[in-house]
């Protein structure tokens, strides 16, 4: 990216992830988890983290809220994170601070939804408690705040907010987690497997809601998932992870018709469409490598059909290649001329 | 049709929960031939799965009959009973429960043939083994036989279960949603092997899943069946069911599935239903079961009279009344 | 020999559970080996009438002047032997009777519900009690069938409701379909998968059958044939022991000696999960 317009673009970001490394203690050894991972957050725009199973996707997410669990550690790395002019390391956060900031100004909602929920509580009793746990405790005001939220995300406030949890279904659930997330007005949201449990139908109206929901409050998103379609429906700039790194990251569809990494091109090619022309799809080979004992050079090289010498021994850097997409790959060229041979 | 290998012949399954009756299938009629491949798509809770295992006879439907081969199968003597359980074999969905943990490759796949004499001593099947794995593409096999589940990869523990299946020759297999809960990379590589057995062993398949993409990609030459609240909606070649949807239901699943593929996804046409949520098994809709949710239901018809089925095309089957009235010219022509 | 080793490598995994083995060895080897050494002193020595420890007396004297120390020594052997018999008998009977009713269910397991909760709601000890007046509990055999037959119903129950939970899993759908018949399922799916489970029931029943005997010999129901750790306590309190703080060290010694051999045996079982634990046994 040229130099001036990294100056311009610095002011619209609000969270930046420089040089993050997680990892965990197992009996088998150190898990590197997360490797060494740069990326920025623009302002009112949608990330989204795909990766497959033990690709570092979740691992990051909970490590950009500091809710790496006790058996992780963060070695390295800054999360800074702007307002108002302001900045700080999320890292350097002490307790009060980081609960403030965990509803304030970054609010999460996990995969399952039912579990997030006390079941002896009532929902309102979790709006409230959320709210006196932050300092605002007028009732009235925090009544008419979460009775708007539901309205926003298609809930009947009334029959919703005197409910316990078990009375609402999966999509409900989901839907009273996102109003509770807004509750604070946070600058960002960030979801984990946001419809990975749901039902189709259920999946379409959370989906719509989200694209609606952000450009009405104007909040980032960042959101992680195994679900190709998911991101192709609601982001605007898609990350691609392998082996606890960021191997490819740009535009939606940058990635989604002019990938440059080898691994992106095969999930792509990997996954079919219900209503677009029925087509030939290829998996990729082998499965993924070892988080305890990975292997030198690239981590995908095992499975890659490009790989070379040079691949075997050292490990590529994400690299920025045009306005606003970079890939870790040292045969990206020839992974763009097979993508287009495939086009034509 | 008469080279049926399976039938299911008007099939309700109702369970018990907390002293009320679950309509978890209702009235499922279906017949499958030898060699074809048919796939069961619908959203959880459907009936899908109790389906699946009414058809490799592990539930006693509560009415209706399970015909394999021409023979009831709920009327057949001990010994065809046996025949019949082996010759259809399930797969399951989730890799970290559908083998025993605490028995090596070797224990869990010699069981089966030692005990039916398709091998009569260790030494053959130990070879019946190898051979097993080299089909399910796990080699070499020696690396694998005398591990333990938790030593493999979800997408091998899924390749021992479709080799445990294979042990006893069956010639049905019903994979409920089993490459679900495998990553996207491995899934199709999986998929391609349970196409390869089709094709080679020909076995008939009922392959369950909620993923129409999936589905689409897998019975592209089969039919898709819907399910809906334990109906079979409608059920028709692929082809033909993907790119002219009857039922209401189907074309709502259609248009609300999302897409990898930006352009296509965020350019498809939205059909709004008119509730949110699924009713309840416990107390289902009077007239047509989607007619709530039913963005052009007629009032007077839907929630009063239940459709029957009507071939829109050949061999396209679809319960509703709406599909009468748009496409039952074509109907007429055919 | 291998297999001893990656048993004692997996007993020593979990630090409570190592512990409690070595404990339980030292125990059993004292109560098993050392009365060879130690034999027990029955001679009345007045003038040595509640010692405390000495190096002569590593427990002290008891109202006869005799060895605590070899009391303790010689005093485990017959409580052991009819706990673990008993142990024994009522995990056999709980394990058969359990999975059966489990798997197959049906009349057969409604019958035999209903017959242990009628079981379980008899209240045990008094019983125990009643019945020692009838029975005539000197050979190890009919105590420990006695105690087994009070001890078998709760067993049953947990060993049924693992198996119902087994029974949903999807490898045993499997074996259904692949037609392996019913006692492959029970015996080779089923059971090999909660033998910890088994092996922990079976301690707990060890324990239990202890506490029972030591009540039993303790208020004087089984005849006192022999010595044990019980008739210690039940002697220590006739002779008032607890009044004096000279013999408070015989009271004490059989009380410290059960617990002890409870505490090695409720803390194995925190091992012997790890000892059954396929994925721990291979060591990936």
């Amino acid at each position: 990216m040229p130099r001036e317009r990294e100056q311009l673009t610095k002011s619209c970001e609000i969270l930046s992830v420089e040089d993050l490394w997680v990892e965990y203690r197992s009996p088998r050894g150190t898990v590197k988890a997360v490797r060494g991972v740069s990326f920025d957050l623009h302002k009112e725009e949608t990330l989204a983290l795909i990766g497959e199973s033990g690709s570092g996707k979740t691992t990051l997410g909970m490590a950009l809220i500091r809710m790496t669990p006790k058996s992780g550690s963060v070695p390295r790395g800054r999360i800074i994170y702007r307002r108002d002019g302001e900045m700080y390391d999320v890292l350097g956060l002490d307790k009060e601070a980081l609960r403030k900031f965990h509803w304030q100004e970054c609010a999460m909602v996990f995969q399952s939804s039912l579990n997030a929920f006390n079941p002896v509580l009532r929902i309102w009793d979790h709006f409230h408690d959320t709210a006196r746990a932050h300092g605002r405790v007028s009732q009235q005001a925090l009544r008419e705040r979460a009775m708007h939220l539901f309205k926003l995300v298609q809930l009947d406030p009334e029959r919703v907010i005197d409910a316990f949890p078990h009375e609402l279904s999966g999509g409900m659930r989901q839907r009273v987690l996102l109003a509770l997330g807004l509750l604070l007005d946070p600058q960002i949201l960030l979801l984990d497997e946001p419809t990975t449990a749901l039902d189709i139908l259920t999946q379409r109206t959370v989906i719509d809601l989200l694209r609606r929901l952000r450009e009405e409050l104007g909040f980032s998103l960042i959101f992680v998932s195994h679900d190709l379609s998911l991101a192709a429906e609601l982001a605007n700039r898609v990350a691609t992870m392998y082996a606890g790194k960021i191997v490819e990251l740009g535009d939606v569809h940058d990635i989604f018709y002019r990938p440059r990494h080898p691994y992106t091109l095969g999930l792509i090619k990997a996954v079919p469409t219900v209503t677009g022309a029925f087509r030939e799809l290829a998996s990729i080979p082998g499965s993924p490598p070892d988080l305890v004992d990975l292997p030198s050079g690239c981590k995908f090289q095992e499975r890659c059909p490009f790989a070379d010498e040079r691949c075997r021994k050292e490990e590529p850097e994400l690299e920025g290649m045009g306005a606003n997409h970079s890939v870790a790959c040292f045969k990206w060229r020839q992974v763009s001329l097979e993508k287009e041979a495939a086009h034509a | 049709m008469s080279n049926a290998i399976v039938q299911l012949e008007h099939v309700t399954q109702r369970f018990a929960w907390r002293g009320k009756a679950v309509q978890a299938v209702n009235d499922v009629s279906l017949s499958i031939a030898e060699g074809e491949i048919v796939c069961l798509v619908g959203e959880s809770g459907c009936g899908k799965t109790t389906t699946g295992k009414i058809v490799a006879g592990l539930l006693k439907p509560t009415e209706g009959r399970v015909v394999f081969e021409g023979k009831d199968v709920w009327a057949m003597s001990p010994e065809e009973f046996k025949h019949y359980r082996r010759a259809v074999q399930i797969v399951h969905q989730d890799p970290y429960s559908s083998l025993n943990p605490v028995r090596t490759i070797y224990k869990t796949l010699s069981a089966p043939l030692l005990r039916h004499g398709f091998a009569r001593d260790n030494r053959e099947a130990l070879a019946k083994i190898r051979e097993l794995l080299e089909i399910v593409g796990l080699t070499p096999p020696a690396e694998f036989i005398n591990k333990y589940p938790h030593q493999l990869s979800g997408g091998q523990r899924q390749r021992v279960s479709v080799a445990r299946a294979l042990t006893v020759n069956p010639r049905f297999i019903v994979a409920d949603e089993a490459v679900s809960m495998v990553d996207v990379s491995i899934r199709l590589s999986l998929l391609n092997m349970l196409t390869g057995l089709k094709e080679q062993m020909g076995v008939t398949f009922l392959f369950i899943t909620h993923d129409l993409a999936l589905a689409k990609y897998f019975v592209w030459e089969g039919r898709i069946g819907v399910m809906y609240l334990g109906q079979l909606v409608e059920i028709s070649p692929t082809p033909d069911l993907i790119e002219h949807p009857s039922h209401q239901y189907t074309q709502a699943l259609l248009s609300a599935i999302p897409e990898a593929d930006p352009n296509l996804t965020r350019n498809k046409e939205r059909i709004k239903l008119r509730s949110l949520d699924v009713p309840s098994l416990l107390n289902l809709p009077a007239g047509c079961t989607f007619h709530p949710r039913c963005p052009s239901y007629k009032e007077g018809l839907c929630d009063r009279v239940a459709p029957a089925p009507l071939e829109v095309t050949k061999e396209h089957f679809a319960v509703c009344h709406l599909a009468t009235q748009s496409r039952a010219v074509q109907a007429g022509t055919m | 020999m291998r297999d001893i080793a990656t048993f004692i490598k997996l007993m020593a995994r979990n630090r409570v559970g190592f512990v409690g083995l070595i404990v339980l060895i030292l125990l059993l080897l004292m109560t098993f080996v050392g009365p060879y050494f130690v034999p027990l002193d029955t001679q009345t020595k007045i003038d040595e009438i509640y010692q405390p420890p000495s190096t002569k007396h590593i427990l002290g004297t008891d109202h006869q002047g005799r060895d605590i120390f070899s009391q303790i020594v010689n005093g485990g052997g017959e409580l052991l032997y009819v706990a673990f018999l008993t142990a024994l008998l009522s995990t056999f009977i709980a394990v058969t009777l359990g999975s059966l009713t489990g798997f197959l269910g049906g009349k057969l397991d409604s019958m035999v519900m209903w017959f242990t909760d009628i079981w379980l709601t008899l209240p045990r000890f008094p019983i125990l009690l009643v019945l020692a007046g009838f029975v005539k509990l000197n050979a190890p055999f009919v105590l420990a069938l006695l105690l087994a037959a009070l001890a078998w119903p709760g067993l049953t129950r947990a060993v049924r409701s693992q198996v119902l939970s087994l029974k949903q899993r999807d490898y045993v759908e499997a074996a259904l379909s692949l037609a392996l018949g019913t006692r492959h399922i029970v015996f080779a799916e089923i059971l090999p998968n909660m033998m910890n489970y088994i092996a922990i029931c079976f301690t707990l029943a060890m324990t239990q059958a202890i506490y029972d005997q030591v009540g039993l010999v303790m208020l004087g129901l089984v005849p006192f044939a022999s010595n044990n750790w019980g008739v210690m306590i039940n002697l220590a309190w006739v002779r008032g022991a607890i009044f004096y703080k000279d013999s408070l060290w015989y009271i004490l010694s059989p009380i410290a000696v059960i617990v002890l051999f409870q505490l090695a045996l409720v803390s194995l079982t925190r091992s012997l999960e790890e000892v059954f634990n396929p994925r721990l046994r291979t060591g990936h």
